[in-house]
């Protein structure tokens, strides 16, 4: 007969065992047609891009690259600088980080709003930000095209007020990608704001003002430190999907306004350039990768205060 | 005590024995971290004995519960059931069954659903579950209330359902591992004799785990008293608070006076002990005892009384304090050899001794109310 | 005036909340506005009609996304979330093991890495498949919309596991329920909310999809949102405002009954 000892020391292999188990058709889906492609892509990277798409298989080839920041002269193959990519990563990183400015400043106060109410109507402030946040992506940016293009409510509205003249272009340039990319990701900004909030504990506020703060101050020294993490959290989770942004420039920025998502589809596309592509992508991914690095480091310190 | 007397010694001729702990050592983590929650604990529990394992959180004794219900395997050591070990059974092959602190009631099932369950997994028929829950109902006085869910009772019929609930399946021996501690006090007090009639009726052994001294001695016919994962002392409730063989116990169950002493001479179960502040006593040893020097005796403060300084007074001292508490009235007097003694005096209808703080005064011990703990 | 200083109130928050909840909510009205547009145009309006309502309905395009949508999204929603009912199962309530950390990251990797990138090496993978195998049917986007699906069905499902009171699972086995037995009468019924709630939001999710199943579709296999992506490189009618109603109408819908099955306590 067992001992105990044994039994138990059974039990936990057996649990262990029927634990990989019930995780092994997740962990294979997932790696079937998420994870194991990245890794194929990796590959293609470094391979020689087939003359009609894809690549020459097995072909090893550093151009796809290269082509990332830098062009060959057709002429006398001298390498430069390819002034296009590196103004489409620029656009990338300047417009997402002009979208969390943005989308904070106006979700930092809309968050304490929230907060702030009793506990009934806040599940309906909540409600109201959670409807968006699941309405397709596609949807809202086609609803935003339908605001701020030239015939759309904004300028028509202008127009009929006489503020204006002529309507104002938006719609394929910085701007509209910008004003676009803010109103989709908002409530990003907003929910993991919320979340900190709804812990804040207002007794501290309440010592604050005791010790001659102004409201200013308090917003400023005691309410903002507290909920950093969301502050974080917030600007991370609109950063990361705004870099990566495919559907609202490639809808409101036109074929010229291009951001790293859309010249990615390019050399997949037109382009044929899969292993550029591949490289382009990889890329992407890195910066991400950085973004959320910085990010598990901040949150990880939760007694960090900036001063 | 006569009576307790009697029911005790029933047990002791029924004799069998329910459940038997040999060598049992649980151990949480390894290396540098291990804890041993249980270590090298033995006890035998006999069949029909309402038997209580008492002692501050963290002591093993839910542990021991938890190993003889088998949601958790001991590390070494032997669980005897009726002299089968179901140490490496898993909890469902084991005719035990519990009474959680939490009740654990099945919030998506009715009362009597809950109540039938045990005998469902048992796999006995629709008809024979039935007569048992209606029964069960009946034994815990809840008939009425069958077909509420668990959410809709308050907290004295939820712990009645779940009593009931652990007591349909007639396990072997049933396990209670703090049932009382959410329920408020007038309820607790309601369901200590509750428990007590439950365990008459339906003659099972009834293991009860509890930090609660008072609700040990009133419900137990005998207790075990833990402390970091060792049994120090086991006995009936009067053994307990008048015997104590170690100081822990002494200290743990009730308000006791510590007294420093040398050991004069020994004469079977008793010793001759000069005290540092006064005279030369008789006090009880523990079995097994055999002192020389140095040791520890402890008086209850409910048997001293205060006598004027001199003559028959066993400790002498100066009164420091007396504070009054309705029922009975606290004298504290500081010994002559610096330590402090406690007295407990009832109060008598418009009494007051007379004494003063400041006043020179003596203790004297009631006769056999000394004993030697261990340290 | 208030009766007492109120420590909560920060001077113009509130007006900024009202402006940020007036500009969530104007886009979204326009459009639901003009679905209902008698005449073409989407900035004048002409009157109330339900004319480019009966136009999609009727148009055998948008039923076939429509459809093909719809089927996709029941499938893949349903093996995703009793692929992450299992591993919400394996992760939760355990001591941790070796593998768990690992566990974690792997079925979170979805939402970790941008839309754009895994489409694209979705579409270097499945392109090779398809070329190899010679199949080109819906199952490679059924496939990449489990995956992403995975994440958001576990989310809740493991909130759910960790807030269960293990107890009620000891109190099973005390009472002679085999491992199978308390998680078929004890476990799984009380999970059910949860895993309800994963359901549709994986539901929800694959049902939005656009960026990988605009990669990974095959010739004539549209879902409504790539025709609708489609649809507007070209002159735009309220008919896509239309569709945009109804599946809006949709969202909502799935959206609230989660909101309500997630708060349950039973």
């Amino acid at each position: 007969m067992l001992s105990a000892r044994e039994a138990a020391e059974n039990a936990r292999r057996q649990d262990v065992r029927n634990r990989w188990l019930l995780s092994a058709p997740s962990l294979l889906i997932i790696f079937f047609a998420a994870v194991g492609p990245l890794f194929v892509m990796l590959l293609y990277s470094v391979m020689a891009k087939g003359d009609y798409g894809d690549v020459k298989l097995w072909q090893f080839s550093a151009d796809g690259w290269f082509g990332v920041f830098f062009q060959r002269d057709i002429f006398d193959d001298t390498l430069a600088l390819n002034d296009a990519h590196v103004a489409i990563f620029a656009r990338s990183v300047k417009l997402s980080l002009a979208t969390t400015l943005i989308t904070l400043l106006l979700g930092f106060p809309t968050a304490y709003f929230i907060a702030t109410r009793s506990e009934r109507s806040r599940e309906i402030w909540l409600f109201l930000i959670t409807i968006p946040f699941w309405t397709n992506l596609l949807i809202r940016t086609y609803a935003m095209q339908e605001v701020i293009r030239n015939e759309g409510v904004i300028n028509t509205a202008l127009l009929k007020l006489g503020l204006i003249s002529a309507p104002v272009q938006m719609m394929y340039t910085d701007m509209g990608i910008l004003f676009g990319m803010a109103y989709v990701y908002l409530p990003l900004m907003v929910l993991p704001l919320y979340a900190s909030m709804e812990r804040l504990d207002f007794r501290l506020v309440e010592a604050g003002y005791d010790l001659y703060a102004t409201r200013l101050k308090v917003l400023w020294r005691i309410i903002i430190p507290m909920v950093k993490p969301g502050i974080i959290a917030g600007s991370i989770l609109v950063f990361i999907p705004s870099l990566g942004a495919y559907v609202t420039p490639r809808v409101l920025g036109g074929g010229k306004n291009m951001m790293l998502g859309n010249l990615i589809e390019l050399q997949f596309g037109q382009g044929r350039n899969w292993p550029l592509g591949a490289a382009i992508s990889i890329t992407l991914m890195a910066i991400v990768m950085v973004a959320l690095l910085f990010y598990v480091r901040n949150a990880s310190r939760p007694g960090a205060r900036h001063g | 005590m006569g009576q307790l007397g009697v029911r005790e010694r029933a047990i002791l001729a029924a004799g069998q024995t329910a459940i038997e702990a040999k060598g049992v050592t649980k151990q949480f983590g390894a290396g540098q971290d291990a804890v041993k929650a249980l270590d090298n604990v033995s006890v035998s529990i006999r069949e029909n004995e309402f038997f209580t394992l008492l002692g501050p959180s963290g002591c093993g004794k839910t542990t021991l519960l938890r190993l003889i219900a088998g949601f958790d395997f001991p590390t070494d050591g032997e669980i005897l059931l009726y002299g089968e070990n179901i140490a490496p059974l898993p909890p469902y092959k084991r005719p035990v069954n519990t009474v959680f602190q939490s009740y654990a009631l099945f919030p998506h099932m009715t009362v009597a659903q809950n109540i039938g369950f045990g005998l469902e997994m048992l796999g006995k028929p629709r008809a024979e579950i039935d007569r048992r829950v209606s029964q069960m109902l009946q034994l815990v006085r809840m008939e009425e209330l069958a077909n509420r869910r668990t959410s809709q009772i308050s907290g004295g019929q939820q712990q009645r359902v779940a009593l009931a609930r652990a007591l349909a399946p007639a396990p072997k021996v049933l396990l209670l591992d703090e049932p009382l501690s959410a329920l408020d006090y007038k309820l607790r007090k309601d369901m200590q004799i509750e428990l007590k009639r439950l365990q008459n009726e339906t003659g099972i052994t009834f293991i009860f785990v509890t930090h609660d001294q008072e609700e040990a001695l009133t419900m137990s016919d005998r207790i075990a008293v833990m402390s970091k994962g060792k049994i120090l002392q086991i006995g009936s409730p009067r053994d307990i608070y008048d015997r104590p063989s170690v100081r822990f116990v002494a200290n743990f169950i009730g308000e006791t006076n510590f007294l420093a002493g040398d050991v004069v001479s020994v004469e079977g179960a008793s010793a001759q002990v000069r005290l540092a502040s006064g005279g030369t006593i008789a006090a009880g040893l523990p079995e097994g005892l055999k002192p020389e020097g140095h040791v520890t005796v402890v008086v209850r403060p409910e048997h001293a009384d205060l006598v004027k300084s001199g003559g028959t007074a066993d400790l002498r001292g100066t009164l420091e304090n007396i504070v009054y508490f309705g029922t009975d009235t606290h004298y504290y007097v500081k010994l002559d050899g610096g330590e402090t003694f406690i007295i407990r005096q009832q109060n008598a209808h418009g009494g007051g001794a007379g004494h003063k703080p400041g006043d020179a005064v003596g203790v004297a011990l009631e006769a056999n109310s000394a004993q030697v703990v261990r340290d | 005036m208030a009766s007492h200083f109120d420590v909560k109130r920060q001077r113009g928050f509130a007006a900024v909340a009202m402006v940020c909840f007036f500009l969530l909510y104007l886009p979204i009205a326009t459009l639901v506005v003009f679905a209902f547009n008698a005449g073409s145009s989407l900035a004048v309006w002409e009157g109330v009609s339900l004319t480019w309502f009966m136009a999609a309905w009727n148009n055998s395009a948008v039923q076939e996304a429509a459809a093909r949508s719809f089927a996709i999204a029941v499938i893949a929603a349903t093996i995703a979330t009793a692929a992450a009912t299992m591993a919400a199962l394996a992760t939760t309530r355990t001591e941790p093991y070796r593998g768990l950390t690992f566990k974690y990251a792997f079925i979170n990797q979805p939402l970790m890495v941008p839309e754009i990138v895994t489409a694209v090496a979705l579409l270097i993978v499945f392109s090779r498949i398809k070329a190899w195998t010679g199949y080109s049917g819906l199952g490679f986007i059924v496939a990449a919309h489990t995956a992403f699906c995975i994440p958001f069905a576990y989310l809740p499902i493991r909130a759910r596991l960790e807030n269960m009171d293990l107890t009620l699972e000891r109190a099973a086995a005390d009472l002679y329920a085999t491992p199978w037995r308390a998680f078929r009468r004890v476990t799984l019924p009380l999970l059910w909310p949860g895993i309800l709630a994963g359901f549709m939001l994986a539901f929800v999710i694959s049902l939005d999809d656009v960026v990988i199943t605009e990669f990974v579709k095959s010739g004539g296999q549209d879902t409504l949102p790539t025709y609708m992506l489609g649809q507007l490189r070209r002159i735009v009618t309220p008919e896509i405002n239309a569709i945009s109603t109804i599946f809006l109408a949709i969202s909502v819908l799935v959206v609230t009954l989660f909101f309500f099955i997630s708060r349950r306590k039973v």
